[in-house]
């Protein structure tokens, strides 16, 4: 038994408290305390549910030298995650009921956040032959994704979406038009024409949305069961107003957006840093604008990390060498926490749905509020501030584009299923 | 820096370069092949002094150039402040000829040795002479003034001034003696 | 100024001293002996992760007229290929004593990386579509030799100026300098924005008056990418006598280098009195002397 005592609680439904909470047999106990082996004091901190990362690349199998689950699944709940959905785009891709089984398995070895590994959509997520669905999903999968590359063929994408739609899946897209990005390393404008750096135009981005909505209306003309299409990582205002048009007419789309595109611009690019090389690019200052609006109104429906660790030296490459890719699973919570909450006064109830709730629904699970009988994967939050330190990371990418940001909201202790799998406290 | 004494005026400066324009014409028997080249800054224009003191009293135009010795300097590699690189104008063959190099003063010798390398580099003298207006001792390589307008013994810690009407609007030599030295 | 990436942060007067300087060099060229020992003891490399045998060429030149020491290091040639990267490249260097790296690539921004990684001066000799400011300084020399000032004049550059780091740099440049710069080509090859240049699909007004005029190379990789058609650039955008005749006559004709005679030139103008190709190519070596002075030797001042 554990005793967080004197906690505000932070969940989707506002902000209580403070309560104490007792927590045994992997749930919540009581909001009122009682007797525990273990007291831990939560005075000045919150207490959330534990965090879903829609959008990890976790690099296991093939790439275990960027990153691997152990150190992912651990950077995950330093980060406050407790479950976490792992990318494909693995050498070879998870297109296999056998590769999604020894992901699941390995990881609920380390005990560590849970995983649930999305699939790809087609065969070595070429865009061509669709991957075996209900083989993926009977063997653990949760999405379908041919993230990391562009799904050009619509024609195939559609036939995902109804094959998906039967299952209960969602397909997740990675929009940019193919031909638009061409060999685009930033974003398209005034500034990468002033740097001399090709150009990935954000109507490359609304372009392929804008396809891919035709597409969900295709399927949803002919599908028995409801598709359901995730676009990833939104970047441009142009793309948000798409999502948000669908949305109102009641078209089944979800949508996420990193921590990179809502707390950095193209401006980072300045310094000529791969660092700040990512797929899709940075934008404008306008779009991280919009960005904001689409969490508050719930165009968008989660935060999701894109998590993507390359080894420090793949980032020192040139800007047209440098793998695309930023890792922050350890510090996407505190950063937005900071950025949005604390100095814009984004609402907190909100952005904990975001990364709790909201990423929930997309996968179609249960909610999770504070409350009697809730599952106890929790997450503590201490507002205490302190400076983004990669050397710290349990990562293997250990450097940060927030390297040095001062940030409040760090995660002190998670908890999954009652069991500390991370602590941090004073 | 504080000024401690006049070492030439207008006048004495006058006296000593016509001395020199004399003694080179002498040492060389006369104009022929006889080439002044002044080095930056103010050897140039006491070079073309020089010049037209031998022509007022011989009746031949002496040829003067202007050499900048910036690119010859040895201690480039631990110069405080970038010199400026200044055009170094010869527009005459000197192989062969008697160059005589014009200088305000001779000090370390550095200089000297530096126009001397920069000279050979655009030709082969039959002769070089070297005539300096002050000569203010403290030697670092073994280089000495065939003419010399007025010799100064000097202290490290002093500084000679050199004033030419056509750089500074006066003529005139001074001490200075640096502060704190 | 420590390096010369590009001339942003730099001022009007600290380009004029820097010329002025290679004025001197240009002088020293004509020597019976081509050599001064300004640089003796300082070490210069040549670092390029893009082939180009002129430009290279052109520097080692310029450092051995100057006395300095060149090591060379091409990517082809070297441990880059087995997967050493051009940090551990420029660090091995440092490491070996070098003073200052002329540093070529084929992506913008490695020579801004380069300085995060070694304490020498870093030149830029071309990186990607972004900059190449000693072909810019040297083209500002050539033009100055020819113009006598560049206040007022109108220079048009023609060509694929989105993917032209000489453009860029030119632009940058020769605003500094006061001049009026245009900059044509067809609209698939021109950027959103050009700091320093206005930008025009008109040839014809490009040229119109135009003081002297710059003509770029295009490569075929831009007709392989489906941006243009070989035969409707020739059509419209090729630099001939006779369109060169909008421009006030005897404005002289640049070029870079290499030239795709026929193309994006009429060949004959090439050889032609107005040409200042050849003139571009001496200048380089001086130019790059004066860059290497100036960054090498002591600080700004004296």
């Amino acid at each position: 038994m554990i005793l967080i005592r004197n906690v505000r609680l932070v969940d989707a439904l506002g902000e209580r408290g403070p309560a104490d909470v007792l927590i045994g047999e992997g749930r919540i106990l009581s909001l009122e305390g009682g007797a525990a082996q273990r007291v831990i004091d939560g005075t000045a901190c919150f207490l959330a549910p534990g965090f879903l990362d829609l959008h990890a690349h976790l690099r296991e199998p093939g790439e275990e030298v960027k990153e691997d689950l152990a150190t992912g699944l651990l950077a995950a709940v330093r980060g406050g995650y407790t479950d976490l959905v792992s990318m494909p785009n693995t050498k070879p891709p998870v297109d296999t009921p056998e590769a999604v089984r020894a992901l699941k398995e390995k990881a609920k070895a380390l005990g560590l956040a849970r995983l649930h590994p999305a699939a790809a959509l087609t065969e070595g997520q070429e865009g061509k032959t669709l991957t075996p669905a209900g083989l993926l999903k009977e063997a653990g999968a949760v999405l379908l994704t041919d993230d990391g590359r562009t799904n050009e063929d619509a024609g195939v994408l559609g036939a995902g979406l109804l094959m998906a739609a039967a299952l209960g899946l969602p397909v997740a897209v990675h929009a940019e038009d193919a031909g638009l990005r061409r060999g685009g390393v930033m974003n398209d404008g005034a500034l990468s024409d002033l740097l001399g750096l090709p150009g990935n135009p954000p109507e490359a981005e609304a372009a392929r949305i804008a396809r891919d909505l035709e597409v969900l209306r295709y399927a949803l003309r002919r599908a028995q069961g409801r598709p359901h299409l995730h676009i990833q990582h939104l970047s441009t205002k142009r793309g948000l107003e798409l999502v948000r048009e669908a949305k109102r007419a009641g078209l089944p789309i979800t949508a996420e957006a990193t921590p990179h595109h809502l707390t950095l611009t193209e401006e980072a690019l300045k310094a000529f840093d791969p660092l700040f090389k990512v797929a899709p690019p940075l934008r404008g200052e306008e779009d991280r604008e919009a960005l904001l609006e689409g969490l508050l109104d719930g165009t968008l429906d989660a935060i999701a990390t894109d998590h993507a660790p390359h080894t420090l030296a793949e980032k020192e490459m040139d800007l047209l060498r440098a793998p695309f890719g930023i890792p922050s699973l350890e510090v996407a919570f505190p950063l937005l926490y900071t950025e949005l909450h604390l100095k814009r006064g984004f609402p907190l109830a909100r952005l904990v749905e975001l990364f709790t709730d909201g990423p929930r629904r997309v996968l179609g699970l249960l909610s999770i509020h504070l409350e009697e009988g809730a599952e106890a994967s929790l997450v503590l939050l201490s507002p205490k501030e302190r400076p983004v330190d990669p050397g710290r990371f349990a990562s293997k990418a250990r450097y940060s584009p927030w390297a040095g940001w001062r940030l409040g909201g760090w995660p002190v202790l998670t908890l999954v299923e009652g069991r500390i799998v991370h602590e941090a406290l004073e | 820096m504080r000024f401690k004494a006049e070492l030439l005026n207008a006048e004495e400066m006058r006296r000593a370069l016509y001395r020199i324009a004399h003694e080179i014409v002498e040492a060389n028997k006369g104009t022929e092949g006889l080439l002044l080249v002044g080095i930056h800054t103010r050897g140039i224009p006491l070079a073309q002094r020089i010049a037209r003191f031998i022509g007022e009293f011989e009746g031949k135009e002496v040829p003067v150039g202007a050499l900048d010795i910036t690119l010859y300097r040895d201690d480039l590699t631990e110069v405080g402040l970038r010199p400026q690189v200044r055009e170094t104008r010869i527009p005459f063959d000197i192989t062969g000829k008697a160059i005589v190099l014009v200088d305000d003063v001779l000090y370390t010798g550095r200089t000297a040795r530096a126009a001397l390398d920069a000279l050979m580099d655009l030709g082969r003298p039959r002769r070089i002479y070297l005539a300096v207006l002050v000569d203010r001792g403290h030697r670092e390589l073994p280089i000495r003034a065939d003419f010399v307008g007025k010799n100064v013994p000097t202290a490290k810690s002093e500084v000679v001034k050199v004033k030419v009407a056509e750089v500074d609007g006066e003529d005139r030599v001074e001490l200075w003696e640096r502060e704190g030295a | 100024m420590r390096h010369l990436l590009d001339f942003q942060g730099w001022t009007r007067q600290e380009v004029e001293s820097l010329l002025d300087t290679a004025k001197v060099m240009r002088e020293v060229l004509k020597r019976p002996i081509k050599k001064v020992p300004a640089l003796q003891g300082f070490t210069v490399a040549t670092v390029f992760f893009e082939p180009s045998t002129r430009t290279r060429i052109s520097f080692e030149l310029a450092a051995r007229r100057m006395s300095a020491d060149v090591v060379s290091f091409a990517a082809q040639t070297s441990s880059l290929q087995k997967g050493e990267s051009y940090k551990d490249t420029l660090l091995t260097l440092e490491a070996m004593g070098v003073d200052a790296y002329v540093i070529r690539a084929d992506s913008a921004g490695v020579p801004h990386q380069a300085t995060r990684w070694v304490k020498g001066a870093v030149i830029n000799g071309g990186d990607g579509r972004r900059a190449h400011p000693t072909q810019a300084l040297l083209d500002a020399y050539t033009l100055l030799e020819a113009l006598g000032s560049l206040e007022g004049k109108k220079i048009a550059i023609v060509g694929d100026i989105l993917h032209s780091r000489v453009a860029r740099s030119n632009a940058e440049l020769l605003s500094l300098l006061g001049a009026q710069v245009f900059c044509a080509g067809p609209p698939s090859l021109l950027p959103q924005a050009l700091p320093g240049a206005r930008l025009t699909p008109s040839l014809e007004e490009a040229l119109e008056e135009a003081d002297a005029v710059m003509v770029l190379r295009l490569q075929k990789e831009r007709m392989e990418a489906g941006l243009i058609h070989l035969e409707d650039y020739i059509a419209r955008y090729q630099v001939t006598e006779a369109r060169l005749k909008r421009a006030k006559p005897e404005a002289p004709l640049l070029h870079p280098g290499p030239m795709n005679r026929d193309v994006e030139l009429e060949g004959a103008l090439a050889d032609s009195e107005r040409s200042l190709v050849n003139r571009q190519v001496q200048n380089g070596v001086a130019v790059r002397m004066a860059v290497l002075y100036h960054l090498l030797v002591g600080k700004e001042g004296a």
